[in-house]
């Protein structure tokens, strides 16, 4: 099937703010059209969890008479949607659980309310991993997200269903969260660029939590240029958050010109040690080729404390998701356990129907590692690692700008592959976790096709170097076309 | 006091923080608001909302630090403390754990040997209170009311310091009036605002080791820590010396009982997987910002009570109770520097008359009846001997039932004193005319018989003539016999 490049489908976040702003079509015109793609062509891939279509429609109207009359925004009439995870006002917010499935939200989390006050139009909410705990999306309460690449795959997760829907070209761009790599890694398994901002750069006001320090929000685009755009919306100081960064947020968009020349490009020896598909290794080296080629050198620098970074994760997160988890006991809102005879049986029916086996499986671990006689030894210990993880990487960018390497050790995987085996499933974010442990900025650019499936490039920088980040993947894919690739079925 | 047996206790004294609004959220903390309607998202715990800290907490917990002598922790971590309860919307609670942010610290009480006892603060820590159950008229189900819940509170820990019932209550009664001094706290024990769980051990007299304790729960009233510390000591002598052993449980003191009952026992306790709030940055304080804090600490009491004894010459006891409150000392103050009467002549009447009234009828000091101004007013008419004591007591009255003032109550009742000397010597010849039989007895020698004659002459002029003059006029009279 020949690829037309014109569908408004087909389109960048940023060919689409051109088009609106020369009056080509109105955001009427895009919405009802997007509308309709993801009716059309979305319903194999179960990426969304709600739309909110009607909505959207209004907004449009509302949009079309802003740009008439010359008052846009930097989003205005362009199309967005939201993980299940951002609360949405009035709006189904689920966060792909039983426990939240007729949860509407009496108010916008901050990301959505930067959105809208910047113009964005929201079309839906995106399926996703339950309460974000899942490499596959297949922990959702709505069932698993395919990949448009083959629906037999998963897109990843747990911001997999905004990456397949981003991928299907049913949206140009969808926020996600990533808390170990959601973001991140559902990016490089679709062939999409996705970026996880520095710990403190978005406010997680209204994010619902998961692992709080490890938490933050991003989002899920064609390309580098989108990721910018819609990044200097999002990112910003909120009082409400008092984990929220006062950095001064700067322009993202001129960052991306940003020469490379002389740019110092860390290559981590660990990344390639073992475990990563040679194909997949291959496709990293010739991007990193690439890169130098345009003036940016390498220096090999280790991070001898990466290989703890998966089990230290996998304590710290399941500590504060239990805790997190706590205030979903049926009391105020939410699923509660029908007929309860006395408060613990309210309290355990309403959980356990309530949190599906992947989030159970965390509160567990969560619970034991911060029980009394094991906290020392699991919680404390961790953070101590964490703390290494966290300097070794500090080391790293005294020599560094960037940190670049695989996202994941392969390219997608199937579905049901790795459900029933947890560890061989964390293993998937080994090359991502890191940077959330370290708080530091990530991003995944597609660079080639394994066996016909996209596999990611993942930069990585010092805290607040989000600029940086941006520049090397727009320049990168200014000199490559595999951001440009759509699957096969969904061009 | 049991001679075989010594008494150990140690307070954990809840302070509410008087700020305008909750620790974490902007929702209001006032009293007694319709359920739920001063509780926002943040305090009943919706998803994706977070803790910001208020400020203000931080500042008084600071001010209650550099009152008591303690060290402020230049860094301070918020943590949480889990576990399930309706009335916890989050499923656990805000609170400081390993690292609270008053460290340390002491205050001076009058201990039970009559000598100055110092009781050591072992720390102060900020925390969110809970939300209320409600179970009263709702048939089958409990409700819940999440106004109290994000309330600031203090707790205060002191070192087992306290050896009986009386030192806990002068312990906690000083630090109720450090907090209302600082203007941290209401103090107002009825609403909760002020409140303690006592630790309660005892130990054979002369052994080191600490005896099991029992931890008394949610006492609020200074009267009902008396009683309950009392009642639970009384049981563990007894319990022991039965030969059985203290548990180490929480009861909770039931007033119309007057005894003590286990609420749940500690080895069932909970595991509250205590673990810093990743979602709040540690509190960091400088230097300067104590500093600025210690600017704004006013006179304690116990300086004020030294001031007092030096500067006015009043009793240390008067001393004492004037300043266990600021508004009472303050009033004590302003009538003081308002009258020409002596100082120990006003603590006198506020600490005797002004007490009662204000007692009698549920009132605080800034309510009186009586302005420092109008007091001093009643005291002056005694300094310049317009009225005497027993007449001002009268016009006190009278000036609290509204009447005016001093001088209005005087001149409405005719209650001016006598003091026109002919007048007074008429009164005291037809008191020595009507009364011939005590005249000749007090001539015999029976001197203690001049009461009697005072009393006749006050009985005339009803309480009217100038008591110094008539007693003179009497001496005079009837040695001229």
């Amino acid at each position: 099937m020949k690829q037309d490049h014109d569908a408004l489908h087909m389109r960048t976040l940023s060919e689409l703010r051109r088009g609106l702003r020369s009056g080509e079509f109105s955001a009427t015109t895009l919405t009802e059209a997007l509308l309709e793609r993801i009716s059309n062509a979305g319903g194999a891939l179960n990426a969304f969890i709600t739309l909110t279509g009607e909505r959207a429609l209004d907004s449009a109207v509302i949009a079309d008479k802003a740009i008439a009359a010359g008052n846009t925004q930097p989003l205005t009439g362009l199309p967005i949607v939201h993980k299940d995870l951002f609360c949405t006002r009035d709006v189904l917010t689920t966060c792909g659980s039983h426990i939240l499935d007729t949860f509407v939200s009496p108010y916008d989390a901050a990301v959505v309310e930067r959105m809208g006050v910047a113009g964005a139009i929201m079309l839906g909410k995106t399926n996703m991993d339950e309460f974000a705990m899942g490499s596959s999306n297949e922990t959702s309460y709505f069932g698993a997200v395919r990949n448009p690449w083959d629906l037999s795959l998963s897109p990843g997760g747990s911001s997999g269903g905004s990456a397949s829907a981003v991928a299907a070209r049913l949206v140009p761009a969808a926020t996600g969260t990533d808390t170990g790599g959601s973001i991140r890694q559902p990016a490089a398994l679709t062939g999409t660029t996705g970026i996880k901002p520095t710990y403190g750069r978005v406010s997680r006001y209204g994010m619902v939590a998961f692992a709080s320090s490890l938490d933050q929000a991003g989002v899920i685009t064609r390309s580098a240029e989108d990721a910018a755009l819609l990044l200097g919306v999002m990112a910003g100081f909120d009082p409400r958050d008092s984990t929220s960064s006062e950095e001064p947020v700067p322009d993202y968009l001129a960052a991306l010109h940003k020469p490379l020349k002389g740019l110092r490009i860390g290559i981590v020896q660990e990344h390639f040690d073992e475990g990563l598909d040679a194909d997949n290794e291959i496709l990293v080296k010739a991007a990193i080729a690439t890169l130098e080629e345009q003036g940016a050198t390498t220096v090999e620098v280790s991070l001898p404390n990466l290989n703890l970074s998966v089990p230290t994760y996998y304590v710290v997160a399941p500590a504060e998701c239990s805790s997190n988890m706590s205030r979903f006991d049926g009391v105020r809102y939410g699923h509660r356990a029908g007929n309860p005879v006395d408060l613990m049986d309210l309290y355990c029916r309403t959980r356990s129907e309530g949190f599906g086996a992947e989030v159970k499986r965390r509160i567990m671990t969560g619970t034991y590692v911060l029980s009394a006689g094991y906290y020392d030894a699991y919680y404390l210990q961790a953070q101590k690692v964490r703390q290494l993880i966290s300097q070794d990487f500090k080391a790293a960018f005294e020599q560094v700008d960037v940190i670049v390497g695989p996202t994941t050790p392969t390219p997608a995987f199937a579905l049901g592959d790795k459900v029933d085996d947890p560890i061989t499933m964390y293993l998937n974010d080994i090359y991502t976790i890191g940077a959330n442990l370290a708080g530091l900025p990530g991003i995944s650019v597609p660079c080639g096709l394994v066996g016909g499936l996209p596999v990611g490039l993942q930069l990585v920088g010092p805290h607040f170097a989000e600029g940086t980040l941006l520049a090397c993947a727009h320049q990168y894919q200014q000199l490559t076309d595999w951001h440009e690739i759509a699957p096969g079925d969904f061009a | 006091m049991n001679a075989a047996w010594e008494v150990v206790i140690g307070l954990e004294i809840h302070a509410q923080l008087a700020t305008s609004s909750k620790i974490f959220s902007g929702a209001s903390t006032a009293y007694g608001a319709d359920p739920n309607t001063q509780a926002c998202l943040v305090d009943l715990g919706y998803p994706g909302v977070l803790p910001v800290l208020n400020a203000e907490v931080v500042r008084m917990a600071c001010k209650f630090g550099l009152a008591v002598d303690a060290t402020i922790a230049p860094r301070s971590v918020f943590a949480r403390k889990n576990y399930f309860y309706p009335d916890l919307p989050k499923g656990y609670q805000i609170s400081q754990y390993e690292l609270p942010i008053v460290v340390g610290g002491e205050l001076v009480i009058a201990g039970d040997d009559g000598e100055e006892k110092c009781i050591r603060i072992t720390r102060a820590h900020l925390e969110e209170d809970a939300g209320k159950s409600i179970h009263e008229g709702l048939d089958q189900y409990s409700g819940i009311d999440l106004n109290r819940a994000g309330t600031p509170l203090l707790e205060i820990v002191s070192e087992p310091d306290l050896s009986s019932a009386k030192e806990a209550v002068a312990y906690m009664r000083k630090i109720h009036s450090i907090v209302r001094y600082l203007e941290i706290c209401d103090g107002n024990m009825q609403e909760g605002s002020f409140r303690c769980d006592a630790n309660v051990s005892i130990r054979p007299r002369g052994q080191t080791e600490l005896g099991t304790r029992a931890e008394l729960k949610n006492l609020n009233s200074f009267r009902f820590v008396e009683k309950a510390i009392n009642y639970e000591i009384e049981r563990q002598i007894d319990v022991i010396e039965d030969g059985g052993c203290v548990r180490q449980e929480t009861r909770l003191y039931d007033s119309d009982r007057n005894e003590t009952r286990p609420m749940r026992s500690k080895e069932e306790a909970n595991d509250y997987r205590y673990f810093p709030d990743p979602d709040l940055l540690p509190v960091e304080i400088d230097e300067a910002f104590i500093a600025a804090v210690r600017e704004t600490l006013p006179e304690l009491p116990g300086a004020k009570q030294e001031r007092f004894v030096a500067d006015y010459g009043i009793k240390r006891d008067d001393a004492i109770i004037l300043t266990a409150s600021r508004p009472l000392a303050d009033y004590f103050e302003a009538t003081a520097s308002a009258s020409a009467a002596s100082a120990q002549t006003v603590a006198h009447w506020v600490i005797g008359d002004l007490s009662a009234a204000l007692n009698r009828d549920g009132l605080d000091i800034a309510d009186s009846a009586l302005s420092a101004a109008q007091l001093a007013g009643l005291l002056d008419r005694i300094d310049d001997n317009t009225i005497s004591g027993k007449i001002a007591k009268e016009v006190f009255d009278a000036m609290w039932s509204g009447e005016g003032s001093a001088d209005d109550v005087i001149e409405a009742r005719g209650l001016r004193q006598i003091t026109d000397s002919s007048a007074i010597d008429s009164i005291v010849d037809a008191v020595i005319a009507a009364n011939p039989g005590q005249v000749a007895e007090y001539r015999a020698g029976k001197d203690k018989l001049i009461g009697f004659f005072v009393g006749q002459v006050m009985k005339e002029t009803a309480g009217k003539a100038n008591p110094g003059q008539v007693n003179e006029a009497l001496k005079r009279k009837l040695a001229e016999g």
